[in-house]
């Protein structure tokens, strides 16, 4: 019998959970403006699209670079031969200083420490083929990127255990979260080789706090085990608190030095231009790691999925441009900052809280008060009549593996103003019929009624959750 | 004073630390004597000469005209609504559609329309080295083997078996027959698994052969598609080279039988293509799995994730390989130029009394230096390699790397300098030989 492999044939794609399935529906029936007005509105991609025009504008001042010439000559034939694993230097450096120029440039990178690859998405696999195999785990909290399953899994064999935050601290890590999910993976016969955050937080849309930080690399130093910080959205921290890389806080603890030598070839950060800069069709990702036999690996393995040259030429001379990153960052902020208010507003005039947020390209929406009981089965029930009815593809908290039912993550850069505006409206009139009581009910965390609510809600739910097991 | 505490050293996977990646071989320490002292005409005109990187660049002048009088390939147009948006958000792992028809019609020009290609079939992955290391996964478990005939090309060693686990079993093949493969020969290399408890999944062979210069027989390819179908196992065909035979006749693809075949047992075969070397683009990295197996090439499109073509490269190459002036002209001239560049180095090297296997396809020619070998050992074709590289100074392969059973024999690429840098090699060749020849003349004489 001709057999494919198990990889083959398991499930760890993940390509049936609900996060795909609702691109389907949107598929089916995708909204447009002139040509389709009553389709669905595809909230449930998080993708930048508010700053084109500023990258097409330096296209327009910069028309050599697509067409291979570097100071009117041509650079085809080198380019075009260029499959060299380190990567073209010039891109590196642009690049480490664009990574750096995001934080402030409070820390800085080297750029014989970066490994190129085809993405964030080949990013992650590789550095978990290089810290780990079948047998082994990495714990991440919760929610998280529903892809992750795909991505750290499929090929590696490698397992996730899930480091169950919730709101009633506002889904930050905590030490006893922390060890929850060591003892989740002892039970399950799992070493546990790293953590991996994404910071900032898909699909929070917060940032680490410093106490977060230092706790996860106290945990880490304690157990002695990896950390890999994918800092994906780092770009994209529009307001206060501001973005804190893990990176910084090592700095900080330099002064631990001689008591942790080694925390620094323990950490590793992963970066792509996928969502700052809105070119996931670019492929384009790092990772940086201070551990040489990390890099050297990593570095090999990135055969499997370099970036082209071509791209990494355009990039070179747009990152190099410093005028240009200095402006391009800035303002793309603003513009999310600016939409993001759009979104919470709008919502809050349906009744509706969202996760206060300071970073990314969406928002955690709180619609526990819309269900009709407290379970992930109405959880689903909810999402189906907001796909279907009000004809909004948002993401179910449940497809992040979120420990509570009711919450949902919501995209506002990838469409525009006047269609979050309509899709806002759909809401708030979807909210008003169904929902009459909950669009005059202002629920604020403040307010004790909602903290007892909260507490009864979360005792019902795990226990609901038992029995549904997901 | 200081207070040393051991630290316990944190531990990588086993594929992290593990030499699988190859980068010890000898075909590496070639290219780091060449790295180290690179010729240059002007500036290091007695340098180490490149001959080990099979790379084509006897075609560039085409390709740059044509993105000379072609720049919208390069570039998205002006103004709003441009299409540099739709290009930089498309990260949809099906690939571009345009880019797709053009792979599947430019496969088919190659082959000279004797094989159709669906675009729906083709997968794209980031260059050919991750086609084969997505294929063996979706095709293989931990454990299991592939059989590939030997000699063969040293990445193989890393792209198969690194990080999926599998274990690359030799088909043996030697020069009594032009190191073609034999039904004898595949069967010995099927119970070698079996006798060690491993299950064969797929024949993977490389057609051009790389190193070889070959293409494999219209009948060799018949007596592998009855084994594997015998077997019930899958064969994969990397068919890199198919643009680089010197002659569009004398290159039979397995598609062509299959089709001739109306497709019968076919959803066991898979093809692997890349633009690295007939168009000279290795950088761009465009590699596609084609596939007749429908599951195959669902799971080898999510698969594809981890190693999608940059859409901005897509875009270049689907406006310049859906241009059918510009691809019939350019497969027809790269084949003429391939043929010319190879004709001249069997000329040098046979002057210089060295044989080579008869070739008619890739960069590089199959050189015999057995009768030069001290002793007919892996050893003796090391000591034989080192003067050459240091002395010689031209960086060759020896066919121990490509896992060659029989040793003497070297692979000599031809198409990855200009024609002077060519001739320069094969003066230094000659001279190497004349003083051979001379040593063991004295020798003689003395005894």
């Amino acid at each position: 019998m001709k057999l494919l492999s198990t990889k083959a044939t398991c499930n760890s794609h993940g390509q049936d959970s609900s996060y795909f399935l609702g691109w389907q529906e949107y598929e089916k029936n995708p909204y447009d403006q002139v040509m389709n007005p009553e389709g669905i509105i595809q909230m449930g991609l998080a993708e930048n699209q508010l700053s084109f025009d500023l990258l097409e504008s330096w296209l327009d001042k910069n028309p050599d670079v697509g067409g291979f010439k570097s100071a009117g000559k041509s650079i085809f034939r080198e380019l075009a031969l260029f499959q060299d694993y380190h990567g073209l230097p010039a891109f590196k450096n642009a690049l480490v200083d664009f990574m750096a120029e995001i934080r402030g440039n409070t820390v800085t990178f080297d750029p014989d420490h970066i490994v190129l690859t085809a993405g964030s998405t080949s990013a992650n696999e590789t550095l978990i083929f290089c810290l780990a195999e079948q047998g082994d785990a990495f714990l991440i909290p919760t929610p998280y990127y529903p892809a992750f399953d795909r991505d750290l899994k499929w090929r590696t064999g490698v397992e996730i255990v899930p480091i169950p935050c919730n709101s009633s601290n506002n889904f930050q890590i905590t030490e006893s979260a922390l060890q929850q999910a060591c003892e989740e993976a002892k039970k399950r016969n799992l070493r546990v080789k790293g953590v991996l955050v994404t910071n900032p937080s898909n699909p929070l849309g917060t940032t680490l706090s410093r106490d977060e930080l230092n706790l996860l690399i106290d945990f880490i130093n304690e157990k002695n085990i990896h950390l890999i910080s994918d800092e994906i959205y780092s770009g994209t921290v529009f307001s206060s608190p501001y973005f804190i890389s893990v990176m910084e806080i090592l700095k900080q603890r330099n002064y631990h030095k001689d008591s942790h030598p080694d925390v620094w070839d323990r950490v590793h950060v992963v970066y792509s231009l996928s969502k700052d800069l809105g070119l996931p069709g670019f492929r384009v990702g790092a990772i940086y790691s201070e551990n040489d036999t990390v890099t050297a690996a990593a570095t090999k393995m990135s055969s499997f999925g370099l970036i082209s040259s071509q791209t990494q030429y355009l990039l070179s001379a747009l990152l190099g441009d410093k005028k240009f990153t200095k402006k391009y960052i800035s303002k793309n902020k603003k513009r999310l900052k600016r939409r993001q208010s759009l979104l919470v507003s709008g919502l809050q005039k349906a009744g509706i809280n969202c996760l206060q947020s300071n970073a990314g390209l969406f928002c955690w929406v709180d619609m526990r008060h819309l269900l009709q009981t407290d379970t992930f089965e109405a959880e689903m029930e909810l999402w189906k009549k907001i796909v279907y009815e009000v004809r909004l593809n948002i993401s179910p908290g449940s497809s992040f593996h979120c420990s509570e039912p009711g919450w949902f993550r919501v995209c506002f850069a990838n469409l525009s103003q006047d269609t979050l505006n309509l899709a806002i409206k759909r809401l708030r009139s979807f909210v008003a019929e169904s929902f009459p009581a909950a669009a005059h009910h202002h629920q604020s965390r403040e307010s004790s009624k909602t903290r007892s609510l909260s507490k009864w809600v979360f005792g019902l739910s795990s226990r609901v959750r038992e029995q549904e097991e997901r | 004073m200081a207070i040393e505490i051991e630290q316990p050293c944190v531990e990588l996977s086993n594929v992290a630390v593990s030499e699988t990646h190859g980068e010890d071989s000898p075909y590496f320490a070639g290219w780091k004597a060449y790295d180290e002292n690179p010729y240059d005409e002007l500036t290091n005109p007695s340098g180490v000469i490149q001959m080990g990187l099979a790379e084509n660049q006897v075609s560039f002048d085409m390709v740059e005209k044509y993105l000379e009088q072609h720049p919208e390939a390069s570039t998205w147009g002006k103004g709003a609504p441009g299409w540099f948006r739709e290009n930089a958000l498309f990260q949809d792992y099906h690939g571009l559609k345009s880019f797709r028809t053009a792979m599947a019609s430019f496969m088919q020009q190659i082959r000279g329309g004797r094989a159709k290609f669906d675009p729906d079939r083709v997968v794209l992955t980031a260059g050919a080295t991750a086609a084969n290391e997505l294929l063996t996964f979706i095709l293989a478990n931990p454990g299991d083997a592939l059989l590939v005939p030997t000699p063969y090309y040293p990445g193989f060693d890393r792209d198969l078996c690194w990080r999926t686990g599998v274990k690359i079993i030799p088909i043996h093949c030697d020069s009594s027959n032009n190191f073609q493969i034999t039904p004898k020969a595949l069967e010995a290399a099927y119970q070698q698994a079996v006798s060690t408890y491993t299950k064969v999944r797929a024949v993977l062979i490389t057609n051009p052969s790389n190193p070889l210069g070959a293409t494999i027989q219209r009948s060799v390819l018949e007596d592998i598609l009855e084994f594997v179908t015998r077997k019930n196992i899958h064969l994969v065909s990397d068919e890199i080279y198919s643009g680089s035979a010197f002659s569009a006749d004398e290159f039979v693809s397995v598609a062509e039988i299959l089709e001739a075949r109306d497709y019968k047992d076919a959803e066991r075969v898979h093809i692997v293509y890349s633009l690295s070397k007939d168009l000279g683009l290795p950088g761009f990295r465009v590699g596609t799995i084609y596939s007749y197996n429908d599951r195959v090439v669902t799971t080898a499109r999510r698969m594809s994730s981890f190693t999608l073509i940059s859409s901005q490269t897509q875009h270049l190459l689907a406006t310049m390989l859906s241009d059918e002036e510009f691809t019939e002209n350019y497969i027809k001239t790269n084949r003429e130029r391939l043929r010319k560049r190879y004709e001249m180095i069997i000329d040098g090297l046979t002057s210089s009394g060295i044989e080579c296997l008869k070739g008619n396809a890739g960069l590089f020619c199959w050189m015999n230096l057995s009768p030069l070998l001290e002793k007919p050992t892996r050893e003796g074709e090391l000591e034989l390699w080192n003067p050459i590289l240091h002395e010689v100074r031209l960086n060759i392969s020896p066919g121990s790397s490509c896992h060659c059973s029989e040793p003497g024999w070297f692979r000599v690429c031809f198409a990855n300098m200009s024609e002077q840098t060519l001739e320069v090699a094969l003066d230094r060749i000659r001279n190497f030989m004349h003083e051979r020849a001379s040593v063991n003349r004295s020798l003689f004489s003395n005894r």
